[in-house]
């Protein structure tokens, strides 16, 4: 395989005395598309920020085509910029109230290509807004007008204007209702297809995450715990907090028909999670998480398998089988009920 | 048997500026005692404004019409005094988000008394040792120790049990749940979700789930209604809905759910369109415009909610 196009080493971000991310390595190559879940405050946007360098990390290296984004001089990162653009959550948010979505979208472009005329500018943003969905005549319109779904659309057709290498999307679909969520991630597959940009789908909702995910990374306290290619993660979970939130996920009663849309993936169906209520018994949150990351492995308050060593060694992510590579003392294992009980 | 809540013909509107929204339209629906009803409905379709219509916590602009009864009693129009003796304690409701419907510079305990003191005339010492034993309830560890603890003390998860808590201090009949789970990590809303199931089989409180997840709701409920443009345009057995949906919307709607096990479609099905813009009342059905089933009829005449108690659909051309 060619080189990634980010290739993320023992990335580490502090909050003050708090650490908020321990050791990350990952990499993404070009037409990839990477999940990135984890329950709030697992770190999910710390790591998307830090990659961004829009917080300082303490240690680590981030390599964007074989440059270090953490070291590279403002000029260099401003030059970069273009080809790493994000979507956050809060779609009217993330929007100046003051500018038409025209001059939103078009903003990005009087940075990077200031040489452009006026009126190669607004056809640009034409045929962007006619991509994204949202049709040319919309461009005069402010953001208010707009529904959420629509206003995703404006944050997406923003990011991809200057045809960036990387998006980031920062629980980009979160907010929306379901019928418009698969809209949303239809419109991303279909950029990413015509344009083989690389996506980190940082998300909650892990069934999103399955459909538009090549592979996953799970994110516990600031640690990476399971990364594993989306249909294994799915069908065959090794770490036990994989398990668990998987098992948490509820899920509609199995006589909703399946989907009539042409099958790329025949998934092995997921054992565990069968009636809604089958809930882990999983204390509700990590309790002084700093304690936790200090030492041994993080997840040891919450974990039915828990061991002496958890405790007091911190297990590395280790690569349990092809392509999955979980952080655990048990991994090779194979005793590990999948039932929660 | 009197209904817990009955709703008849009750309609919304807002007036603004601009004219007026039709938030919901002629909308009837009873909710018996110890009955668990799912609303589900995407966000607009007006599920929260029925509620905040049954409590009286409409904005100000709201015209509302129709008849809302509680225990046989009207609500719309009753005067405030009288409102008062019955939300708070015989219908209480929990918000989506716990942080900004607790008192952030009251402590937990206070806040749990207080309801207890002004409602039922407890004494603040007693009132403070029930809502002790009521956070044991929930399942809230060291309960004692809450009591003096201010509400961003809590975690999220630990907030919304502190709201469910405060809900069942004075034995309501009717609970209102408005997405309590939606501002929740999942693993904490799967924790909430059993909470709520095990309040019910203990109490016999009836239960209005308001969500726009369907998943949620298929555990908890017994009956579902779905909402569309501000009407119920199916009402079934949970059963019932997920086996045979028979409202178009309803059954695009299951389709467009992503599910974490099954077979990975190349594209996530989606509902084509948006749902319409709540502005004027429509003697028409409101999903015609995104129905592949619509025929001349849907857009001139508005299908009224029928067929047998088990499971009624306004729908001109329902789905077997």
């Amino acid at each position: 395989m060619s080189d990634p196009l980010l290739r993320v080493r023992d990335l580490c971000v502090d909050f003050g005395a708090n650490p908020a991310i321990r050791g990350v390595n990952f990499d993404l190559s070009a037409g990839e598309t990477v999940g990135l879940v984890g329950e709030s405050g697992s770190g999910k946007s710390t790591l998307a920020r830090a990659i961004l360098r829009l917080l300082q990390p303490v240690r680590g290296r981030v390599e964007f085509l074989g440059m270090d984004l953490l070291r590279c001089s403002g000029a260099a990162l401003r030059a970069h910029r273009r080809d790493l653009q994000i979507v956050f959550q809060d779609p009217l948010a993330s929007l100046n109230p003051r500018m038409t979505v025209g001059e939103a979208i078009g903003e990005p472009l009087q940075i990077f290509e200031p040489r452009l005329t006026a009126g190669d500018r607004v056809r640009r943003v034409s045929a962007m807004l006619e991509r994204v969905g949202l049709g040319a005549g919309m461009a005069g319109r402010y953001p208010h007008e707009f529904s959420g779904g629509q206003c995703q659309r404006v944050g997406i057709a923003r990011a991809m204007i200057l045809s960036p290498k990387l998006l980031i999307c920062d629980e980009a679909v979160s907010s929306l209702d379901v019928s418009i969520q698969g809209q949303i991630v239809n419109l991303l597959l279909d950029l990413q297809r015509e344009s083989a940009m690389a996506v980190l789908f940082i998300s909650h909702n892990l069934a999103v995450v399955r459909y538009l995910s090549h592979r996953v990374l799970v994110i516990y306290l600031g640690r990476l715990v399971e990364v594993a290619l989306c249909d294994a993660l799915f069908a065959t979970p090794k770490h036990p907090y994989t398990r668990a939130l998987l098992a948490a996920v509820p899920q509609l009663p199995s006589a909703t028909a399946a989907p009539a849309a042409p099958m790329v993936h025949a998934a092995p169906a997921v054992p565990a999670p069968s009636a809604a209520s089958a809930v882990p018994v999983l204390p509700a949150e990590p309790i002084r998480p700093a304690r936790l990351m200090a030492s041994g492995c993080a997840y040891r308050d919450r974990c039915p398998y828990v061991l002496p060593i958890c405790e007091t060694k911190d297990p590395p992510l280790l690569e349990a089988s092809a392509g999955h590579w979980v952080a655990c003392h048990r991994s090779q294992e194979t005793l590990i009920p999948l039932s929660f009980a | 048997m009197i209904p817990t809540l009955s709703i008849d013909e009750l309609s919304i509107r807002f007036s603004h500026r601009a004219g007026t929204i039709e938030a919901v339209d002629r909308l009837s629906l009873k909710i018996a005692p110890a009955e668990c009803v799912g609303i589900v409905g995407e966000s607009g379709s007006g599920k929260t404004q029925v509620f905040m219509a049954a409590m009286g916590l409409l904005a100000g602009n709201a015209e509302v019409s129709g008849s809302v009864r509680f225990e046989g009693s009207e609500l719309l129009g009753a005067e405030p005094s009288t409102l008062n003796r019955v939300r708070g304690s015989k219908i209480t409701m929990i918000f989506q988000d716990p942080m900004t419907s607790l008192t952030p510079h009251l402590k937990i305990g206070t806040q749990l008394a207080e309801v207890m003191v002004s409602h039922l005339g407890m004494p603040w010492r007693d009132a403070r040792a029930s809502a002790g034993r009521m956070l044991d309830r929930v399942q809230v560890p060291e309960s004692k120790r809450r009591l003096n603890q201010y509400p961003h003390e809590l975690s999220g998860g630990m907030r919304q049990r502190v709201m469910i808590a405060m809900s069942l201090l004075c034995e309501p009949s009717l609970v209102i749940a408005d997405e309590p789970t939606t501002a929740l990590d999942v693993t904490v809303q799967a924790q909430i979700i059993e909470l709520l199931r095990a309040v019910r089989g203990e109490s016999g409180v009836a239960l209005a789930l308001i969500s726009h997840d369907l998943a949620v709701v298929a555990g908890l409920a017994d009956r579902i209604l779905v909402m569309y443009a501000g009407r119920i345009v199916e009402d079934a057995s949970a059963q019932e809905l997920f086996r045979r949906p028979r409202h178009p919307y309803t059954a695009e709607l299951l389709k467009c759910i992503p599910s974490i096990s099954g077979p990975r479609p190349l594209r996530l099905p989606t509902l084509v369109g948006q749902p319409p813009r709540p502005a004027e009342v429509l003697e028409a059905c409101p999903f015609a415009p995104r129905c592949s089933r619509a025929a001349d009829r849907c857009r001139i005449e508005r299908p009224q909610l029928t067929g047998p108690a088990t499971g009624q659909v306004a729908c001109h051309f329902p789905l077997a």
